[in-house]
């Protein structure tokens, strides 16, 4: 546990999720290694809200999975985006970088 | 797409429950090992490693329960557990669980038998192509017609129905027909079936087609009738020709005429009446040769059709109506009866034709019937929310026994929303086992109820079939039953602090009020609500002994009415008359009968003859004539129903035509124009349209009587000599009053008019029968809304016993302090009957109000009484209140023979 991690904002976990999986196929340890990588440790994403979004976000037809099986001959699970979860990222990525814009807006004019 | 994925997951996940489990399994065992892997690399040993990444993923069946959540299928399988858990609960207390799956049963079975009666007579729309375009043709509000009105449905003549069919602009084509009854048997006893005249565009008009042969058209209605056929009702011929296809081909003989059977129509096609269903279907164009010298068809006078017909595109029932009434002046003046008197055209001429809906078909039975089903619906819902607060109240004792079990469920995380569910689950099951019993009931229920409607004379036909509007009101039933009843005692349940109710479980003296506060509101709510069923039981009872008991002015019991028709004998009037005679000798000679008569009109038959009535010898009356009820009778009909004479005697064989004109009235007809004088020297003249009588001299005077219905109030009645009638009819009414065995007498009476007239068709009835029928809405409203009031009652004094029973258990401690501290049984009582007697006459205090609220609703269906009446509430309150004391009485005797040390010893 790093002192440093942060809760993501409320909404932003599907995101990350998707955007790590635009690059290649992940498991699901290897998707919140990802995340806690990219952010520089910032992120550190808790497995019980780790495997549910996968679940979610499987049902609403943004991710598809294949059973691989590993060297030590374990089986694990690779989640992939579809082609609606390519249309996802790019939408919510606008909308994400829309509000942060804004954000910064008011917060300099704020000070 | 993002649906059918989900959907088709969470089938996989319902059906491959193991597979899918198994997944998750892997998922998570494979995070474990790479965390653990990862761990390992980083210098942790294998075990340090292991406990490093389980911490770091937490609980796994946490995480699981997460993951699960996530899916739809998973809150099905919650609630298919819930639902389990509730029938166990169920299980476990059979008793709780009949009773109250038996009340809901009783009350949703009720509504939903109802419903489906009211569905089926107002709601349905006839079984026809587009029914909505079908309008009624009708005559508004204004002026009026005299003449003879015959059938239901007695709108228009045989000549207004021609001008409406070649003037009408707003349908497409209108059609036109009249209900009858028909005589289907070749020779010997009568068998009546239901007969429908029908112009030649009826079932064009109307879009139905055959089921074989081919139906009526306008070829088959033309003024030569030379291709006449009949079209029988599926029904009909199923039932009499067992669904032969050589029906077709053969013959029907109506009124001794015989008619081709030219197809079937189609299965589901009743007829345009509702309520009721024909038998046989002939062109109108045919009438005269059933009805011979009485035939409808020529007279002007003779109102018998009803018209309907299928709007234009476009054109509205308001649009039509507005042109029916611009060309009704042309109509009326083209069908001018030649008979009518100054007074009568005037009338006619402001008369006004429109048109109304016509999509629910046209229905006596709608008429009668329609208030009285609402007005009973209303009482089953009562009942029904009455039977919901006692479910209520035994779930809320049940949530209070719970308590413990619900805060340390809480207390150990459980949330609030869960428990409420699984609570709610168990009123579920018991609403929907409850609901499937009542539905079941339901269907039983309603066919009881039209065939308790239906008479002998009147069978009535009502297509009980299931439709979606009767599904969506019993789902809705069950789904607000189950909220009213199970959502309180939920709620209730688990809205205890755990803290709180973990530290009550110590002893406590006196039971608080706070959580008691509910279940008194629905005990009171209860009583309100069956002392005003019970006022509504009380006033029909009432009205119904009112009806029952009331004098008619003649005797009802042991008359037999012999309706002997000879009209296949194609006699003269006075010939009619003649045979007539003969016959009533014939009967009278019959050993056992005690007298005998002829009628025109039998006493509370429902028929009736009105004339006008001129006072004096010569002149015309100023203003309107007055009118007054006619009977054309022979010598001792007062004597057959003994109605006494006030003054004066009965007709005898001296009062023939060409002897002086002479009448028997009754009193009331003394009263309104005798004005004081000897009513012997009274001369009245009696007007028939045109023709305007000889002076009448009145000979006798007889008690008041009624005439057509028990409800009228006494008018006056003119009785006069059938001998000296103009007219006379092809079937004679004899009234007979015997003692003779009813078998024997029959078959005499049958032999006896068989002598004289070999073809003659002869009915019988009963005078009490019939006019016992004439109450059958009087009695199906006492006696369901007494069987209403009783389950009220029932259940308003099961959930006042209920809680003063768990009010003396609750305080049992209490008592048994008060029994040592030397309270005696008597003042133990009065503690416990105290709490009931308060809520007794909160809840009556509230049910008179509301029932002198509700019941104007019932005041047009009841007979002499006031819906206010003060008797009827003083009964009904009075015997709920006795009953709902003895029912406290007996926890309160409980109370008083507590063991003290017992009671105290009790936690």
């Amino acid at each position: 546990m790093t002192e440093t991690s942060a809760t993501l904002v409320q909404g932003t976990l599907d995101m990350l999720i998707l955007k790590t999986l635009a690059l290649e196929p992940l498991h699901g340890w290897g998707i919140s290694q990802r995340i806690q990588q990219l952010s520089r440790g910032v992120f550190e994403v808790n497995p019980g809200s780790l495997f549910p979004a996968f679940r979610r976000l499987e049902r609403a037809g943004l991710l598809e999975c294949e059973w691989r099986t590993s060297e030590n001959n374990r089986r694990a699970k690779y989640y992939s985006l579809t082609r609606a979860g390519k249309q996802k990222l790019k939408s919510e990525t606008k909308e994400w970088e829309r509000q942060v814009a804004a954000i910064a807006r008011i917060l300099q004019t704020a000070s | 797409m993002g649906l059918w994925t989900s959907l088709s997951a969470g089938l996989r996940g319902l059906f491959r429950k193991r597979d899918a489990e198994q997944e998750l399994d892997d998922e998570l065992r494979d995070f474990l090992d790479k965390s653990t892997a990862e761990k390992m690399s980083a210098g942790m040993t294998r075990e340090q490693a292991h406990r490093a990444a389980r911490f770091e993923v937490g609980g796994v069946e946490a995480v699981k329960e997460e993951v699960r959540s996530v899916s739809w299928e998973t809150h099905l399988e919650t609630i298919w557990n819930d639902l389990r858990f509730g029938a166990r609960l169920l299980r476990f207390n059979p008793v709780f669980a009949g009773a109250a799956i038996l009340s809901l049963a009783l009350g949703i079975g009720a509504n939903t038998a109802i419903f489906q009666v009211l569905d089926a007579v107002r709601l349905r729309t006839l079984p026809v192509r587009n029914p909505q375009e079908i309008a009624r043709i009708a005559f508004d509000r204004r002026g009026s017609r005299s003449g003879n009105f015959s059938t239901r449905y007695p709108d228009f003549s045989y000549a207004i129905w021609q001008q409406i069919r070649e003037r009408q602009e707003g349908f497409s084509s209108v059609y036109a027909w009249a209900p009858t009854q028909f005589n289907v048997s070749p020779a010997g006893e009568v068998h009546s079936v239901q007969g429908l005249w029908v112009s030649g565009e009826f079932f064009e008009t109307l879009g139905v087609g055959p089921e074989i042969g081919r139906l009526l058209s306008v070829a088959d209605d033309q003024p030569t009738c030379a291709t006449a056929g009949a079209v029988l009702s599926y029904s009909y011929w199923q039932e009499q020709y067992g669904g032969r296809a050589d029906t077709i081909g053969g013959t029907v003989s109506i009124n001794r005429h015989l008619f081709p059977i030219v197809g079937v129509a189609a299965s589901d096609f009743y007829g345009v009446e509702v309520g009721r269903s024909f038998d046989v279907a002939v062109p109108i164009c045919a009438e005269p040769l059933v009805n011979g010298e009485d035939s409808h068809l020529k007279s002007r006078v003779d109102w018998w059709l009803s018209v309907m017909g299928r709007l234009k595109p476009g054109w509205t029932v308001e649009r039509a109506a507005a042109q029916l009434r611009a060309v009704s002046p042309t109509i009326f003046e083209a069908t001018l009866p030649p008979q009518y008197n100054p007074s009568n055209v005037r009338h006619f001429l402001e008369a006004k034709l429109t048109a109304i809906p016509g999509s629910s078909g046209v229905s006596e039975l709608r008429k009668t019937y329609e208030q009285p089903l609402w007005l009973l619906l209303g009482l089953a819902g009562l009942v029904l929310l009455i039977a919901s607060a006692n479910l209520a109240n035994l779930l809320l004792a049940r949530a209070s026994a719970r308590e413990k079990e619900m805060g340390m469920r809480m207390a150990v995380g459980a949330g609030r929303g869960r428990l409420i569910r699984q609570l709610l689950a168990e009123s579920l099951l018991l609403a929907l086992i409850g609901t499937l019993l009542g539905a079941f009931l339901a269907h039983g229920l309603s066919q009881v109820l039209v065939a308790s409607l239906s008479t002998q004379q009147d069978p009535l036909f009502v297509n009980l079939a299931t439709d979606w509007r009767l599904f969506g009101f019993t789902t809705a039933l069950a789904v607000v039953t189950c909220l009213l009843f199970g959502l309180a005692p939920a709620l209730r349940a688990t809205s205890v602090a755990p803290g709180l109710i973990l530290k009550e479980s110590a002893r406590g003296l006196t039971e608080g009020r706070s959580r008691f506060g509910l279940r008194r509101v629905l005990v009171v709510t209860q009583i309100a609500l069956s002392l005003t069923l019970l006022v509504g039981a009380v006033l029909f009872a009432r009205s119904l002994n009112n009806l029952a008991k009331l004098d008619p002015g003649f005797r009802r019991d042991g008359i037999l009415v012999a309706d002997i028709d000879f009209s296949a004998r194609h006699l003269t009037t006075e010939a009619r008359k003649a045979f007539s005679e003969e016959l009533l000798r014939r009967v009278r000679a019959i050993p056992g009968v005690d007298a005998a008569a002829i009628a025109a009109i039998v006493p509370l038959s429902g028929d009736g003859i009105g004339h006008d009535i001129l006072p004096g010898e010569t002149g015309e009356p100023e203003s309107e004539a007055p009118v007054a009820a006619f009977n054309y009778v022979s010598r001792g009909f007062f004597d057959t129903l003994q109605t006494p004479f006030l003054m004066g005697r009965d007709f005898d064989e001296h009062d023939r035509m060409g002897a002086p004109n002479v009448a028997v009235v009754n009193e009331a007809f003394v009263k309104r124009y005798a004005r004081g004088k000897n009513p012997v020297e009274l001369r009245f003249r009696v007007r028939r349209m045109m023709k305007t009588s000889a002076p009448y001299q009145i000979i006798g005077v007889v008690k008041d009587t009624k005439y057509s219905d028990l409800r009228e109030d006494l008018g006056p009645i003119v009785y006069i000599a059938q001998a000296q009638n103009d007219d006379a009819a092809s079937d004679a009414q004899i009234l007979l009053r015997s003692r003779a065995p009813l078998a024997g007498l029959l078959a005499a009476v049958k032999s006896s008019a068989i002598e004289a007239d070999p073809d003659a068709d002869i009915t019988f009835y009963n005078l009490h029968k019939m006019i016992d029928d004439g109450l059958l809405r009087d009695r199906l409203m006492a006696r369901l809304s007494g069987f209403f009031g009783f389950l009220a009652v029932l259940l308003a004094v099961i959930g006042l016993y209920g809680v003063i029973s768990y009010m003396v258990a609750r305080r049992r401690n209490e008592i048994g302090i008060r029994m040592s501290l030397g309270a005696d049984r008597r003042s133990i009582i009065a503690l416990v009957l105290r709490e009931s007697v308060l809520l007794l006459c909160i809840g009556l205090t509230i049910g008179v109000v509301v029932s002198l609220a509700a019941s104007s609703a019932a005041a047009s269906l009841l007979f002499g009484l006031n819906p206010h009446d003060a008797t009827t509430l003083v009964i009904a309150t009075a015997s709920l209140a006795a009953i709902a004391l003895t029912a406290s009485y007996l926890p309160a005797l409980r109370a008083s023979r507590l063991d003290p040390i017992e009671a105290l010893r009790h936690e």
